[in-house]
């Protein structure tokens, strides 16, 4: 029996028995206990393990949340559709949340912002920024080298032309890291319904900014005294937002001398008075761009290029004679006049 | 056998005959875990703790199993080294990481990802294997094998080390990333020619 084909035989198959049934016999023995909901949330989750939970990765979440110390609707990116995913495996509802999208407030790229000094070193706004705060001559201002673009896991935004990120609001999840990168800390995670924004953070007074940057803020505080809504306070030279009045009905956009409050609408509706009209003259009252004209008791008439389609006299007409027409991606969830 | 023979074979698996610099064994996760510092650290700790557990299993299983056969049933079973090896060493990272989840999840979870990787990887069986051309005792097999580990995470901590700031490093655009990591490589494998001679075995 001694034969030298069996002895190896024997001695490798016995080994990787002895081994085989080890393991098989340690697997029980220190086996762990795996909640299987780990596996259920982790499926359920982006998976892009972006970190803007707080925990480390998805798979980080996933335990936590299944352990109970984080909360269902954690996921930022995953937005409400992955929080009712989640609540589901977990057995919780999950109220609808806003979702939040980045927005940059910073309007001043190449040809409107003046620059103190030609910066050649990294092409990082971290390394830029130490630089005596960086090039430009406003120390608020987008340095832009992109490290918002370079973060974002989403891919969701690019670096414009002028030297200003882009955000696709699309793509954008409002996982806010682009916002912790950026060493200006000038992006803003706001609602995604709204429109108007302030495309700048500075608080300087008036001459030192219109010496740094032809398209900042320079606190005048026209858009406060325009708004209808007074949804607008000025604060430390700097115009604050109240989001919840905010209509966007984009007054303040259009009023700002320097243009630095922001319009992402597209195309707006214009007001067309109806034959309803009774001339009584209200909508020519409140029209802040002075577009209506007409006699007292005749119907009055919009001038369609001065309408900037804020919907005031839409609101304030008697007899509901005015229509807002063209409304091309303006009405949007819930918000505006129409 | 005496503490300045231990300490030659130290010296002689980190500098001289240094495992990925001047063996050029494991140069896989030499490239290929070597872009952040924290996982080339994380993996050296874990291709230390299994070269130290595989020199020590290996030599059991050599000398008490494979070299007496001969002896025993007349048979010669030397040749079934490798293959005998490779499952000692995947069954012991099976049950290291078994262990380690049950009863150091935080030693676990920092090593957990890399232990899978090292099941096969040639450093760790090259170790064995070397231990046993040697003729070496059972404590010279464990020293060989744990500084052959440091000797691993000190090519391992070089290259992440100069690999995160050639990140930063205007490279020209043809060598970015893996070209100008094997530049590094060689270079760094040069630079270990240096430690020849220090010590000879």
């Amino acid at each position: 029996m001694h034969s030298p084909i069996l002895i190896p035989i024997l001695t490798v198959g016995g080994l990787g028995l002895i081994f085989g049934v080890g393991l098989a016999l340690a697997a029980k023995r220190f086996a762990v206990k795996v909640d299987p909901r780990v596996e259920e949330v982790l499926e359920a989750l982006p998976g892009a393990n972006c970190g803007a939970c707080g925990y480390p990765g998805c798979s980080g979440f996933a335990e936590a949340v299944v352990e109970e110390k984080a909360s269902v609707d954690g996921c930022v990116p995953g937005g409400a559709a992955v929080a009712k995913k989640v609540g589901r495996i977990m057995g919780k509802e999950v109220g609808e949340g806003i979702r939040k999208i980045a927005f940059v407030q910073c309007r001043g790229g190449k040809d409107e912002a003046k620059v103190k000094f030609i910066y050649q070193g990294l092409q990082s706004c971290g390394a830029a920024s130490l630089l005596s705060g960086g090039a430009k001559a406003c120390k608020y201002g987008c340095l832009g080298y992109g490290d918002c673009v370079r973060v974002c896991p989403f891919g969701a935004i690019r670096m414009g032309d002028k030297g200003i990120p882009i955000v696709d609001d699309g793509k954008c999840t409002g996982c806010g890291l682009c916002s912790q990168a950026c060493p200006r800390g000038i992006i803003a995670l706001l609602p995604a319904s709204q429109k108007v924004f302030v495309g700048c953070v500075s608080k300087d007074k008036a001459a030192i900014v219109k010496k740094a940057c032809s398209v900042g803020c320079i606190g005048c505080g026209i858009c406060a005294k325009k708004c209808p809504q007074g949804a607008i306070t000025i604060k430390e030279n700097y115009p604050w937002f109240d989001y919840e009045k905010c209509t966007g009905c984009g007054i303040c956009a259009w009023v700002c001398p320097t243009k630095a409050i922001v319009d992402k609408v597209k195309a707006r509706p214009k007001a067309s008075i109806g034959t309803a009209c009774t001339g009584c003259g209200i909508c020519k009252e409140v029209c802040p761009t002075k577009a209506i004209s007409g006699e007292k008791k005749e119907r009055h008439q919009v001038d369609m290029e001065k309408c900037i389609g804020c919907g005031l006299c839409f609101e304030r007409c008697p007899v509901k004679a005015i229509d807002m027409v063209g409304a091309l991606g303006w009405v949007e969830e819930g918000k505006g006049v129409a | 056998m005496n503490i300045g023979h231990l300490l030659i074979i130290a010296v002689a698996s980190i500098l001289v005959n240094n495992f990925v610099l001047s063996r050029f064994l494991g140069l896989c996760p030499y490239i290929g875990v070597s872009k952040q510092l924290d996982s080339a650290i994380g993996m050296g700790m874990a291709v230390i703790f299994v070269m130290t557990m595989a020199s020590l299993a290996t030599w059991a299983i050599y000398t008490y199993l494979l070299a007496p056969a001969s002896s025993i049933w007349k048979v010669d079973l030397t040749y079934l080294r490798t293959i005998s090896f490779i499952l000692v060493i995947a069954s012991l990272v099976q049950l290291v990481e078994m262990v380690l989840q049950k009863l150091v999840p935080a030693l676990y979870r920092s090593l957990g990802i890399y232990l899978p990787l090292i099941t096969t990887n040639c450093a760790v069986l090259g170790v064995t294997v070397l231990n046993i051309d040697k003729r070496f005792g059972f404590v010279e097999s464990a020293v060989q094998g744990f500084t052959a580990g440091i000797g691993f995470t000190l090519a391992l901590v070089l290259m992440a080390g100069i690999r995160e700031k050639l990140d930063l490093a205007d490279t020209p655009k043809p060598l970015r990333g893996i070209p100008i990591a094997f530049i590094v490589a060689g270079i760094m494998s040069i630079a270990f020619l240096g430690f020849s001679g220090l010590v000879t075995e």
